[in-house]
């Protein structure tokens, strides 16, 4: 068996973004790897740890993805490959790219993050599934492997359905499938040693970015103290009905 | 062509559909295209209702929804070729999209605010970086292109019926539904609602959620839930806001016993006021906020309560 995570390296969610030359500048935030790829990675070691196997991590992305894949190794995975690609690239073309390494190791199944914390992207799940020609999960919170099937519950708009599916499909994770291991200290140092393959991308995105703007609205921030809740709650309707006109 | 998605609930076309049009009629009076609809059916579909907005209606008979077959349905129905895919941004769009986009090697605009076409080219705004950061964005035709919910003025039917083409889809490898676990749906949808009162653990138990509801209510509103709460098993997943859960904008937000992770943010921050009820003055939702008070949510929300009753009268 053969259960495959593919990650990306984002800002962390709490880090300051930068605008320089209308393009979001990460040079001095904190990279980490997506957390929403992290339960993909989680699921991949759980799977290997019940069933046995090999558990790959893939990594796409400029050469400092490295350091999401060395985390993914550190958690338990097998061995890494990274895709090594500068920029942004739409789902489509990052599809393109993984899909031959992925099929190349004819994986029992696929497992990626259910919405990118950079590109805000939900479709590569379903780009790459497209591309390898089987069925997609989305926004899985179950999987129960059954032979040469899957039994899973994933998230729809209204509700959430349980799928049977045979193998190999790709499912896209998110909270709530699992609770992410960390890193021991003995699982780093063995992580090193590790081997990450390097596989070069020469494609052209499809969807260009051309400008992008940080546009945190100006809040009012006018912030009552409740001591008297009956008072504080009056004034607060009053200044809704009032001053900003909402109720 | 410009092909658009006819989303449906079983019985009528759902709002996002009718921007959907609206999208792919700027585009191809741009473009100079044409635009047709595909009405992927269950029994009972809004046959009658599609064919009013649309010159060429594409309908196939697939039973229940999987992204699998809805990609054939669309991509049968794309077959005389396209400029644009155009389909409201949902869960499920989003799953059917990413195969549509790669089969047909197109540009995926997803989650859009705008877009329009100059120079042949197709351009859009969309949001990145959990919603913190707005994106000007381009393609070359083929684009596939996804909605993002409230952002568009609604179609008007063209005032006759088009011509309807039935598709023959062929079978392709799928998942099977064993069981669809529904939520019971009530009040002012979640993503469509002007007001959203949404609770979060601070709120400490599912009967204290009754407030709330009672809240919305006054406001005619929605009510939403952090991820902590759903998690705790006392409110269903369909009411989480955040970067798993819904996107919601409404004119007011009121997160009461909420401390404002990112993740949750993500789901709320473009929100036009945001109040907030905590009882820690450092919780990040703060900074967050138009409005707040700094309290007790089980003595903060009654009292609110009375005073918007107390306004009503
Ligand atoms: C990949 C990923 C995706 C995620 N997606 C989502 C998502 O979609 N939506 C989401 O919401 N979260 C999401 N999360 C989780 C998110 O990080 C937070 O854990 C979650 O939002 C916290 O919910 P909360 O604010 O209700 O609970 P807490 O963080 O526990 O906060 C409770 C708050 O209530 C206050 N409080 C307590 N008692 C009272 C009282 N009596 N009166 C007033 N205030 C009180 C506390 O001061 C505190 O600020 C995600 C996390 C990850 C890693």
């Amino acid at each position: 068996m053969k259960f495959i995570a593919v990650i990306r390296q984002v800002p962390d969610g709490e880090s300051r973004l930068r605008i320089q030359g209308n393009r979001v500048d990460l040079s001095s935030a904190t990279l980490i790897l997506d957390q929403m790829d992290e339960y993909g990675v989680e699921e991949a070691l759980r799977l290997k740890e019940k069933h046995g196997g090999e558990a790959i991590v893939v990594g796409f992305g400029p050469e400092r993805t490295e350091e999401a894949i060395r985390t993914a190794l550190a958690m338990g995975m097998d061995r890494g490959i990274h895709v090594v690609h500068e920029g942004y690239a739409d789902p489509v073309t990052v599809a393109e790219a993984l899909a031959p390494v992925i099929r190349e190791e004819s994986p029992t199944l696929v497992l990626t993050g259910g919405q990118q914390a950079d590109w805000d992207s939900q479709a590569l799940g379903a780009a790459l599934a497209e591309a390898l020609g089987v069925p997609v999960i989305p926004w899985t919170t179950a999987i129960e492997l059954e032979g040469e099937t899957v039994r899973a519950k994933h998230d729809l708009d209204e509700g959430a359905e349980w799928v049977r599916v045979k193998l190999p499909a790709v499912f896209t994770t998110q909270q709530g499938l699992n609770e992410p291991r960390y890193p021991t200290l003995p699982g780093i140092m063995k992580a090193k040693k590790k081997e990450v393959k390097k596989v070069a991308f020469q494609g052209n995105s499809r969807v260009e970015i051309l400008e992008e703007t940080i546009q945190e609205k100006a809040r009012l921030q006018r912030i009552l103290d409740g001591k008297d809740p009956v008072a504080a709650a009056e004034e607060l309707v009053r200044l809704l009905h009032e001053e900003a006109k909402v109720i | 062509m410009i092909l658009v998605v006819l989303d449906h609930d079983g019985t009528k076309l759902r709002k996002g559909s009718l921007e959907a049009l609206t999208r792919a009629r700027t585009l191809a009076q741009a473009l100079g295209e044409k635009v047709a609809g595909v009405l992927l059916a269950e029994a009972g579909a809004p046959l009658e209702e599609a064919r009013g907005y649309v010159e060429t209606l594409y309908v196939a008979e697939l039973g229940p929804y999987t992204a699998e077959k809805w990609a054939a349905g669309i991509l049968e129905a794309a077959k005389g070729g396209v400029k644009a895919i155009v389909a409201p941004s949902s869960r499920q769009s989003r799953a059917y999209m990413g195969r549509v986009a790669y089969a047909l090697k197109a540009g995926l605009l997803e989650d859009t605010l705008e877009s329009w076409a100059e120079g042949g080219e197709v351009y859009a705004i969309r949001y990145a970086y959990l919603n913190r950061v707005t994106q000007k964005v381009k393609s070359a035709p083929p684009v596939a292109l996804t909605v993002k919910p409230n952002t568009t003025p609604l179609a008007e039917p063209l005032g006759q019926g088009g011509e309807v083409v039935a598709l023959q889809v062929p079978p392709v490898a799928t998942v099977e539904v064993l069981e669809r676990v529904q939520e019971e749906k009530k009040g002012v949808s979640l993503t469509e609602a002007d007001v959203v009162v949404t609770g979060g653990r601070g709120m400490g138990s599912a009967e204290a959620f009754k407030l709330v509801e009672e809240l919305a209510a006054l406001l005619g509103g929605a009510v939403g839930a952090t991820r902590a709460v759903v998690d705790a098993g006392w409110r269903p997943y369909g009411e989480q806001v955040g970067q798993t859960g819904k996107t919601v904008q409404p004119t007011l937000y009121i997160a009461l016993g909420v401390s404002g992770a990112v993740q949750h943010l993500a789901g709320m921050n473009k929100s036009k006021y945001i109040v907030a009820v905590n009882k820690d003055p450092e919780a990040p939702i703060f900074k967050h906020a138009d409005y707040g008070i700094v309290g007790d949510v089980h003595q903060v929300l009654p009292a609110l309560i009375g005073a918007v009753k107390k306004l009503k009268d």
